[in-house]
């Protein structure tokens, strides 16, 4: 037998209950196309208006926090691939610095530049797969073919460099996994100068689209204070107009090093955020362009750390001291100070922050990710109402948002 | 403790504050009960006008104080953040206020701690789980809560009397900070209890 589903604190029922007036709750998702994973949205509509909104998440939860504080702290970075699994390299990044700066380990100047390699290149892969699914939500598939395009030669120098295409785990606490292959610097180069053009022709398909206008213009506005008083962070805080980019105002990885500039909207609709994601692709290729330049050479791992870093390989198997070395690292995992220390990183996202507290020795006592979507996703209940049932759709695809990150 | 324009504000409103070690930012010890005017000058006085995330650090069991809750501001014109811990006074009904009032990004974040430590903040409108389901019994990143998780019930009433189905603790198994002391490889690596020969039993000839 059916028992009756009351969804809790909606007010579906006290409206419908008045004279004369009729609310409607439905569930929107989890598994709805535009909701990008599964995220559900409880909406009470009074015709086609949201008149409140309440986002179930969690549906992704796997205990990530929990899973960290059972394991070593190089043994958790498959893990953060799995976080926004659309940037798994800037997730690894992000990771690996908070780990050394409780380390109080600086990384080689090549380490650096090939972090913000990959970085970036995360970031236009990101955008890439935001801007296609986006493109898809307001009904114009032609883009999502354009970007995946894109993507795939992306995901071939990933393959290339990590060995992986998705969950790429490429940095270790201290270092990389390996250096970069013969040629490969060459080979990002050559996207590069194939894909600015590629880009501008994809982005014109949207950009003055008349359908794409009419979906996305005006709609889902978010005010400067309301994506300061959120903690929304990344494109969607920009593109409210606050010029923030901890890559700017923070610099980490030697991103002072690097001219780019940091668009900001002026509206905070959801055609603004669009805009601000394509400028932030263009700004990427402007950065890696100045990264490829001045390639640095030398080590490419911090040689120094020898309680936190492996030894080479050629070492750990001709050398009895780098052998021991090695079983320590790969048994009891590197070595770290007790303390506390918290990272933001710039992640296409928004900032994706490690909280990491340390009694000492290779597993973290406590690890908490501060995740860009879980608190960008916290003003939906703000902005839904009022808006139209179709803008719902417009809004979360330019909100951008991962759940494998969002539920952790 | 380097003495920062934000410690000395801090030392100079409130004397009961106690810095905090960290090997980043400013970080500070606050009495629960001063947490909330501390947040509100900080933002107000300070320029740290962004709630960038809330979450707490349970000690362990039969330690006091057992939980501490922990704030991170950010300012967007001075770029730095500022770390508030306070510490909860009762570990079997841990609470602090919440800062919901301030900003209202602090609502997930506090449902999220309130789920993960069962930390009540007092004050929060609608202070319900966000990750795990509502009803759920535990609060799973607490130190006494184990990693492969317990047995419950399923969410779904309905399901769960016409199937007798119960939500069943994982076998997270393998390395060495996650077997048991006292365990074999077959039983601590998930790979090793497929074959067909183990440590106990000879391989077949």
């Amino acid at each position: 037998m059916a028992t009756e589903y009351t969804f809790p604190d909606s007010g579906a029922k006290t409206a419908a209950a008045a004279p004369g007036s009729e609310k409607m709750t439905i569930s929107m998702g989890p598994s709805h196309p535009s909701t990008h994973g599964v995220l559900r949205l409880q909406l009470e509509l009074d015709g086609e208006v949201v008149t409140a909104a309440d986002p179930v998440v969690g549906y992704l939860h796997r205990g990530d926090e929990k899973i960290a504080e059972n394991m070593t702290y190089n043994q958790f970075v498959p893990y953060t691939d799995r976080l926004d699994y659309l940037a798994p390299l800037a997730n690894n990044v992000a990771y690996a610095i908070a780990v050394e700066r409780l380390a109080q380990l600086e990384v080689p100047p090549r380490c650096q530049a090939i972090r913000v390699l990959i970085a970036e290149l995360a970031r236009i892969s990101s955008h890439l797969m935001g801007l296609g699914a986006f493109g898809i939500d307001v009904g114009a598939w032609t883009v999502f073919l354009y970007t995946f395009t894109e993507r795939e030669k992306l995901y071939k120098l990933f393959e290339e460099l990590t060995g992986a295409r998705f969950t790429t785990s490429y940095t270790r606490i201290g270092g990389l996994a390996r250096d970069v292959p013969d040629g490969w610097p060459g080979r990002v180069g050559e996207f590069c100068d194939q894909f600015l053009p590629r880009l501008e022709e994809t982005l014109a398909l949207l950009t003055r689209n008349r359908i794409f206008l009419d979906r996305t213009a005006g709609i889902g506005v978010i005010s400067r204070e309301d994506a300061i008083a959120y903690g929304l962070t990344g494109p969607n805080l920009r593109a409210s107009g606050v010029p923030l980019d901890l890559r700017k105002d923070r610099p980490y990885c030697g991103y002072e090093q690097y001219e780019f500039d940091v668009p900001v909207g002026t509206k905070g609709d959801c055609y603004d955020r669009y805009l601000c994601r394509g400028e932030e692709m263009r700004q990427s290729v402007r950065i890696i362009r100045q990264v490829l330049k001045n390639f640095p050479g030398g080590d490419w791992f911090a040689r120094d750390a020898r309680r936190i870093f492996a030894p080479p390989k050629d070492k750990i198997l001709t050398s009895m001291e780098e052998l021991i070395q090695n079983f320590m690292l790969v048994t009891e995992g590197p070595q770290l100070p007790p303390g506390e220390v918290y990272f933001e990183a710039e992640n296409p996202k928004g900032a994706l922050g490690f909280y990491v507290v340390s009694k000492g020795g290779g597993v973290p006592w406590r690890l908490k990710i501060r995740s860009p979507s879980f608190c960008n996703l916290s003003i939906l209940p703000k902005v839904c109402v009022g808006a139209m049932l179709a803008d719902i759709v417009s809004l979360l695809g330019s909100l951008d948002f991962v759940m494998g990150e969002c539920d952790r | 403790m380097t003495a920062t324009p934000v410690a000395a504000l801090i030392q100079e409103r409130f004397p009961q504050v106690a810095g905090r070690p960290s090997g980043d930012w400013p970080a500070f010890n606050v009495p629960a009960d001063q947490v909330l005017a501390v947040l509100r000058t900080l933002r107000d006085e300070a320029g740290f006008d962004v709630l960038t995330d809330i979450t707490a650090i349970d000690a362990g069991l039969g330690h006091s104080p057992r939980f501490t809750a922990v704030w991170h501001l950010f300012s967007t014109t001075g770029h730095t953040y500022v770390r508030l811990a306070a510490a909860c006074a009762d570990a079997a009904r841990p609470a602090v206020p919440s800062a919901t009032g301030l900003w209202p990004a602090a609502n997930w974040h506090e449902r999220e701690a309130y789920d993960m430590f069962g930390i009540a903040f007092a004050g929060h409108p609608d202070l319900r789980r966000i990750l795990m389901w509502d009803g759920y019994p535990y609060f799973p990143l607490r130190k006494d809560f184990p990693l492969a998780g317990l047995e419950t019930v399923l969410p779904d009433a309905e399901v769960a009397a016409e199937t007798a189905a119960k939500v069943q603790a994982a076998p997270l198994m393998g390395g060495p900070f996650v077997a048991p002391p006292g365990t074999t490889m077959d039983e601590a690596e998930p790979r090793a209890g497929d074959q067909s020969w183990t440590e106990r039993e000879e391989k077949p000839r």
